[in-house]
């Protein structure tokens, strides 16, 4: 039995490498999301984050693993928040470059696991410290009597590379919604499950799948293929879609 | 919620006694005119080793009384502001005026209860509405020099004017800027200004609630308005409209940084890390300042390079 005891606790510990930041988190962390392939800590893996929220509703972050080679998936969690998965970005024909907001519930590591083709797993992060609360109040929008007229609403650009010729350009795009978490009294989990970004001919450049922790009204930033437009489509959790061409007229 | 915490391992450590925090204001004091007094705060951030000391107060003595400018972070900061104030002047403490509703400048009201205490409406609005959320800040930044802190909120509506302090006449204007309402305030005698945040001098300005292009308005109106003295609300006595214009510079710097960043297409993550370049960067409280001033400023500056879909259907 104690053997038993001895072995269970070893086996996910043996395969797993110490964390920089000494997060008491990271254990079930890597146990949840990090299952499957090995696990390294890569500084390659870029994670721009502020040093201290300013807002806890709204800290911006950016993963930036143009560094790495066949990225198949990144995956952004932060390992003390109630609901810790933030999103899982398939960067398909975009560069594995993702921006957005996230709420956060008190400091935190935020990560970005980036998987290769290989199967390894390339862990970044950023240490955000936060006076609380953001993941336990209530969206902006849900109090306002107006949110259900502009939800779903897609705003965005496509910023010219300054470069000419240049490979990719950043698109980032806005969706109208209040992303409830579901842990404010009286308010049901509410928030974009699916976000899919394609070129006009129909093929996907990116995928991204939004949990809770993402922030109201969420703001997106990719690096994509250079187009003149771009169609950015999705649903919610209650089935609620959207699909947009954004773009030069 | 950090307050009570504070309070628990304090008094779980039986050392409450050990939470008094020693200001050292008198050697901060000084007279920049015969009966106007400052009291210097540091340039830099709240923190424990501060106590939140962070600011300038002020306060002018008249044959009929004193008049109170600011009561600083804590109240042991009003305390120990009000036994130096009674170390200069016999004087009573006639009234106190809060010049904006950040808690720094009026936290330490409570030492002042007795005493009348004016802010505007806006000010005391906001006051109202947000003093909950500044006392957890303030307990979490600055820890045990809030020990005993429960803000107190002014008494009195100020109405913009001259008002009277015995022999002397003290003009109050109410500006728009760092917030919706600031208090300037000028001894006609001396010519003294005391412009509160509007101004801050060798110190990267704070704008959680600013407005950028009314800031900029209130400053030029300022550099016209003639003082012999200017004490800004943080950084040291300017004689010469040098902070006003530092003031405005950096400002001006900050939205068109931040406006050219957006419009690129960067995020605010990566404004974040932008270099400060120089002048500013020998500014007090940088980059730190400067990256606050990303929360607040980038998620609107973004928004007007969004352009609405070609297109939108939703189910």
């Amino acid at each position: 039995m104690l053997l038993a005891l001895l072995l269970l606790y070893a086996l996910p510990s043996g395969a797993l490498v110490e964390d920089p930041l000494a997060s008491v988190q990271w254990r079930a962390m890597a146990q949840l999301y990090l299952s499957e392939g090995d696990i390294v800590f890569d500084e390659r893996v870029k994670v721009l984050a502020p040093p201290q929220a300013e807002n806890s509703l709204l800290v911006p972050v950016l993963v930036d693993a143009t560094a790495l080679r066949d990225v198949q998936e990144v995956l952004v969690f932060a390992d003390f928040n109630p609901l810790p998965l933030v999103l899982r970005f398939f960067p398909e024909r975009a560069l594995p470059v993702i921006g957005f907001d996230i709420k956060v519930q008190q400091a935190t590591p935020v990560r970005a696991a980036v998987r290769t083709l290989d199967g390894v797993w390339h862990v970044g992060h950023a240490q955000v410290d936060a006076a609380g609360g953001g993941c336990t109040v209530a969206s902006v929008g849900s109090g306002l009597s107006s949110w259900s007229a502009r939800l779903g609403e897609v705003s965005g650009a496509l910023y010219r590379d300054p470069v000419p010729g240049a490979l990719f350009q950043r698109l980032r795009f806005q969706i109208m919604h209040p992303m409830d978490t579901g842990l404010a009294p009286d308010v049901p989990v509410f928030h974009i499950t699916e976000v899919e970004v394609r070129d006009t001919q129909g093929d996907l450049l990116g995928r991204i799948a939004p949990y809770e922790p993402v922030a109201e009204n969420p703001v997106f930033s990719l690096e994509v293929p250079p187009a003149e437009r771009v169609n950015v489509r999705g649903r919610d959790n209650n089935g609620n879609t959207f699909d947009a061409v954004l773009g030069i007229e | 919620m950090w307050r009570y915490l504070l309070a628990l391992w304090l008094g779980g450590m039986g050392a409450v006694t050990a939470a008094a925090f020693d200001y050292a204001l008198a050697d901060r004091l000084s007279e920049v005119a015969p009966g106007v007094f400052v009291i210097r705060g540091d340039q830099a951030h709240f923190s424990a080793g501060n106590g939140g000391n962070i600011l300038n107060t002020g306060f002018i003595v008249s044959s009929k009384g004193v008049l109170v400018i600011d009561t600083g972070p804590s109240a042991q900061y009003g305390e120990q502001m009000r036994a130096l104030i009674g170390e200069i002047t016999a004087q009573p403490i006639t009234r106190v005026l809060n010049t904006h509703h950040h808690p720094d400048h009026y936290f330490g009201n409570q030492a002042f209860a007795d005493v009348p205490i004016a802010a505007t409406a806006a000010s005391r609005a906001a006051m109202a509405q947000l003093s909950g959320d500044y006392a957890d800040a303030m307990y979490r930044l600055v820890g045990p020099a809030m020990f005993g802190t429960e803000y107190l909120l002014p008494t009195e509506t100020l109405q913009a004017g001259e008002i009277s302090l015995g022999e002397r006449r003290i003009d109050i204007k109410e500006r728009a800027g760092h917030t919706r309402s600031e208090l300037i305030i000028r001894d006609t005698d001396s010519g003294v200004l005391f412009v509160g945040d509007l101004v801050f001098n060798e110190r990267a300005a704070t704008t959680p609630d600013a407005d950028i292009a009314r800031w900029l308005q209130t400053l030029s109106e300022l550099a016209q308005t003639p003082f012999s003295q200017l004490v800004p609300g943080h950084g040291p006595v300017d004689d010469s409209s040098r902070s006003i214009q530092q003031t405005a510079a950096y400002l001006q710097w900050l939205r068109s940084f931040l406006s050219e960043a957006a419009a690129r297409g960067a995020t605010a993550a990566e404004a974040l890390y932008q270099p400060v370049p120089a002048p500013f960067d020998g500014m007090a409280v940088m980059p730190e300042e400067y990256q606050r001033s990303v929360h607040h400023l980038f998620p609107a500056l973004e928004q007007l390079t969004f352009y609405p879909p070609l297109s939108l259907r939703r189910n």
